[in-house]
């Protein structure tokens, strides 16, 4: 594995009651750079992010993050090993306001909350979100949900991102709003791992995409040059790509 | 201590046991089909055996022939307690349903309470004192009446949710909520029939009760607890883990009466729960979650 | 540290927070005996209710055995003073520590196991019987005969020894009220409240930010438990007798939550605000009670279930908050 390589899953299975959810997947994240983790529903992209983010330790394989071995890490561990990640289906703090959710992920690394609240009315501006602080999360709208998921997981100052679909269900407008904050993000430095249905961002987002189909990686490559792909197409096959 | 006599205990606590389980049972069938936890299954119990008393007291009415018109009163109790309390509770927070049922229980106890006193009430049939000889061992003639009573109702109720209609639709109902609403069956009255059905056999295990305790306000609760140990401990939603858990119960707190003191007893049972849930939480006989 | 706590806090909520204190320092002073024992009452169940407010409003942790707890605290103290003359303020410290103890034994257990919701609830309901049980027959502390604090004249006031008069016992209650309201918010302002809330709301996403779980819900549990300790210690001298039956008791536990969730749960205010309503309303029925002729065991608590009855039915987060918005102030003080 070389050196760059900030996030490196090599082989990793996972069985839900004999059911083979993931089977030997291996994939490389370059520090800087951003990825996407494509397949048909159920193919397995979820679980591999939970195997990385901690909540199921993999059957077998080995994931290599900033050059330290994390399988088996609790997700507190995880992210204090500098990964942050968003849920597909959103888990807001309900009752706490969009500011104070942000915060919870700030005092991560912020030692007092004074700086915490600081540092999480940046992020909340950073996606355009600030003007919405002192709702409750309850209030929100579903994609001002998924940009609070954001916020959060930024607000923990991560190395890495894992973003599970967090352009499903906008509007082109918005999901190009989004595509331009990861854009900003990346260009100062942050890494992203995405799973995405939503084309237009996977194409307009990332320099290098993994299809995943069955639980096992059948293609990986320059986006354009995934898409094309006859596997990747069979696969499709049926299922409808939003584009 | 002589053989016989531990041998009778262990037999009658076995029998009390069954008794026991019966009333655990409704708790278990209101649970697995409702998800909710009938916190006022104990004193559902109680106002149960006050009606059998009342009954007898008052017309001289056996508490085993009392116990089905008891059974239906108690139907139609927990039917209209879900239907009107507990069905708009669903989809509250647990801890919502459980202050709820809390609520209902605390009214429940001090009425019986404001009604009926603090003393101990207790039923004499005349053949309360009769035992029946089984080789060396002399059983409570009662228990084998009401341990046998208990057994033949668990099987009618088992029967019940095989094979008739509405005991299929409760068990789909179980089995999968938003299945059984997209096929079209009223999930609501459907809750409500178990909640009634699960309050029925409390209320037959009440009346029966009455002829092997005394009966006070303030059992309530004891056998809340006591029933929540003994579904904990064969499998909230199980029935044979219910009939299982009594059994146990009954057995150890026999046993415990018999060789430390009586009023000890419940702290065996507790123990018993708390050793489950740390190692076997979905019970001895319950499917893992 | 002082600007953290008011972060955030309308100034009219300070005013009307230091009406009500400037009226509880004073009330003693123009009310008889029979209003002041009241008014003890409602302290008493206001600082208990703060204590388990930690556990369930903050944390999210549904305890129903929280009387363990009281009556770790009130025996542990009580035992201490009896048998080896340990003044109660220094009991106090162990009581707290055994009580503490007890509860992170639970706490462990539970969250160790992955034991939650109801299931949790019944294993603190089930540890506190337990308990009880065992008291019943612990007769260092003359098991179910009850276990009696001497009673001396209330001539000299002896706060060292927690001898005294009512009105020292409420003053000194007073002071503890204050003080747990205080130290509640500042944990409620900091980080700890912070990630007790986030485990409270959504456990998972909670951890994925980097909280370690385990550890802050064993934290709410330590500091509950150790507040509802001391509570413990003050029945225990303010009542001077003890009895498994009674302090261990289920209704003990229900009686001690019904504050909280009357008032609001999760607020700081609310336990506060639910005591007085619940005391006051519980005092005038028996007062109307005793002027009809009636004595009939049991209509209090009757009374109270139609209230917890009517509370979570129709007001599920508690008075508090429809009053905070009434009154705009909106904070969650």
């Amino acid at each position: 594995m070389s050196a760059t390589h900030l996030l490196a899953v090599t082989g990793i299975s996972k069985s839900f009651r004999g059911l083979k959810a993931v089977s030997q997947a291996s994939l490389t994240v370059p520090q800087g750079g951003i990825v996407s983790l494509i397949g048909p529903n159920g193919a397995g992209k979820t679980t591999c992010f939970n195997m990385i983010a901690g909540v199921f330790k993999p059957d077998e394989g080995s994931i290599l993050f900033d050059g330290r071995s994390i399988e088996g890490l609790r997700p507190d561990q995880i992210c204090h090993a500098g990964i942050g990640r968003t849920f597909q289906i959103v888990k807001p703090f309900k009752e706490l306001t969009a500011l104070e959710n942000v915060i919870v992920g700030a005092l991560r690394n912020e030692s007092s909350t004074r700086a915490a609240r600081k540092k999480a009315e940046g992020v909340l501006d950073q996606l355009g979100m600030l003007d919405k602080r002192d709702q409750p999360a309850a209030q929100l709208t579903l994609p001002e949900r998924k940009r609070l998921e954001v916020a959060r997981a930024l607000a923990t100052d991560p190395k890495l991102l894992l973003l599970d679909e967090v352009m499903a269900g906008l509007r082109p407008t918005e999901t190009d709003q989004m595509v331009a904050v990861f854009r900003d993000l990346n260009r100062k430095g942050l890494t992203i791992l995405l799973i995405e249905h939503v084309m237009r961002a996977v194409m307009a987002l990332s320099q290098h995409v993994v299809v995943l189909h069955h639980g096992q990686v059948i293609a990986d490559g320059a986006p354009e040059q995934v898409v094309r792909d006859p596997a990747v197409l069979e696969c499709y096959l049926g299922e409808e790509a939003e584009v | 201590m002589p053989a016989e006599l531990i041998l009778t205990v262990a037999v009658q606590g076995i029998l009390t046991g069954l008794v026991y389980g019966l009333m655990a049972l409704g708790l278990s069938v209101i649970f697995g089909v409702v998800r909710v936890v009938n916190f006022a299954h104990g004193e559902m119990m109680t106002i149960a055996s006050y009606a059998a008393i009342v009954a007898f007291g008052a017309w001289n009415i056996d508490p085993l022939v009392s116990m089905i018109p008891i059974a239906v009163l108690l139907f139609a109790m927990g039917y209209a307690m879900q239907a009107a309390l507990i069905n708009p509770f669903i989809n509250r927070p647990e801890h919502s349903q459980f202050i709820l049922l809390a609520a209902v229980a605390i009214i429940m106890v001090n009425g019986l309470l404001m009604i009926f006193g603090p003393d101990a009430r207790n039923v004499l049939v005349d053949y309360a004192l009769d035992s029946i000889e089984v080789g060396p061992l002399l059983i409570d003639k009662v228990r084998v009446i009401t341990a046998v009573l208990a057994l033949a109702i668990t099987a009618g109720l088992f029967a019940f949710f095989k094979l008739s209609r509405i005991g299929k639709a409760i068990r789909a109902c179980a089995d999968n909520h938003m299945g059984a609403l997209v096929v079209g069956l009223n999930v609501k009255r459907l809750y409500a029939l178990t909640f009634g059905i699960g309050s029925a056999i409390v209320g037959a295990a009440g009346a029966m009760m009455t002829l092997l305790i005394d009966t006070t306000p303030n059992v309530g609760p004891v056998f809340t607890l006591q029933a929540f140990v003994i579904v904990i401990i064969g499998g909230l939603g199980s029935m044979p883990g219910a009939l299982l858990g009594g059994v146990l119960i009954g057995l150890t707190e026999a046993m415990a009466g018999l060789f430390f003191a009586p009023s000890a007893k419940t702290m065996f049972g507790v123990a018993i729960l708390i050793l489950v849930l740390l190692f076997r939480p979905q019970g001895l006989l319950g499917r893992k979650a | 540290m002082i600007a953290r706590l008011l972060h955030g806090v309308p100034k009219r909520a300070l005013i009307l927070l230091g009406l009500l204190l400037a009226f509880l320092l004073v009330a003693p002073l123009f009310v008889g005996n029979y209003i002041l024992s009241v008014l003890i009452l409602v302290l008493y169940f206001a600082y208990t209710g703060q204590a388990w407010n930690v556990m369930m409003g903050f944390a999210g942790q549904l305890s129903l055995g929280h009387s363990l707890y009281v009556g770790l605290g009130a025996y542990t103290a009580a035992a201490l003073y009896v048998h080896f003359g340990i003044g109660p303020w220094a009991g106090v410290w162990i009581a707290i520590i055994i009580s503490m103890a007890a509860g992170l034994v639970i706490g462990f257990l539970a969250f160790r196991f992955g034991i939650g919701g109801v299931y949790f609830a019944l294993l603190t309901i089930a540890f506190a019987e337990f308990t009880r049980v065992g008291f019943d027959h612990f007769m260092w502390v003359n098991g179910s005969g009850g276990f009696f604090l001497p009673v001396t004249q209330y001539s000299v006031n002896d706060p060292l020894n927690l001898r005294g008069s009512p009105m020292m016992f409420y003053y000194i209650l007073l002071t503890i009220t204050v003080l747990a309201f205080i130290f509640c918010r500042w944990l409620l302002t900091g980080r700890i409240g912070y990630y007790w809330l986030a485990i409270r709301e959504e456990p998972e996403a909670a951890q994925t930010l980097g909280i370690n779980i385990f550890r802050y819900k064993m934290i709410a549990v330590a500091i509950s438990s150790g507040m509802t300790a001391l509570s413990g210690v003050f029945f225990a001298f303010y009542y001077n007798n003890l009895f498994p039956e009674q302090i261990f008791s289920m209704n003990r536990s229900i009686e001690l939550i019904l504050g909280p969730i009357i008032g609001g749960v999760g607020s700081l205010f609310g336990p506060i605000l639910g005591a007085f309503v619940l005391t006051a309303l519980a005092e005038a029925l028996n007062d109307i009670m005793v002027a009809l002729g009636y004595e009939l065991p049991g209509v209090k608590l009757v009374f109270y279930g139609f209230c917890l009855l009517f509370v979570v039915m129709w007001l599920p987060n508690g008075i508090w908050p429809p009053l905070r918005k009434w009154l705009k102030l909106e904070d969650r003080s």
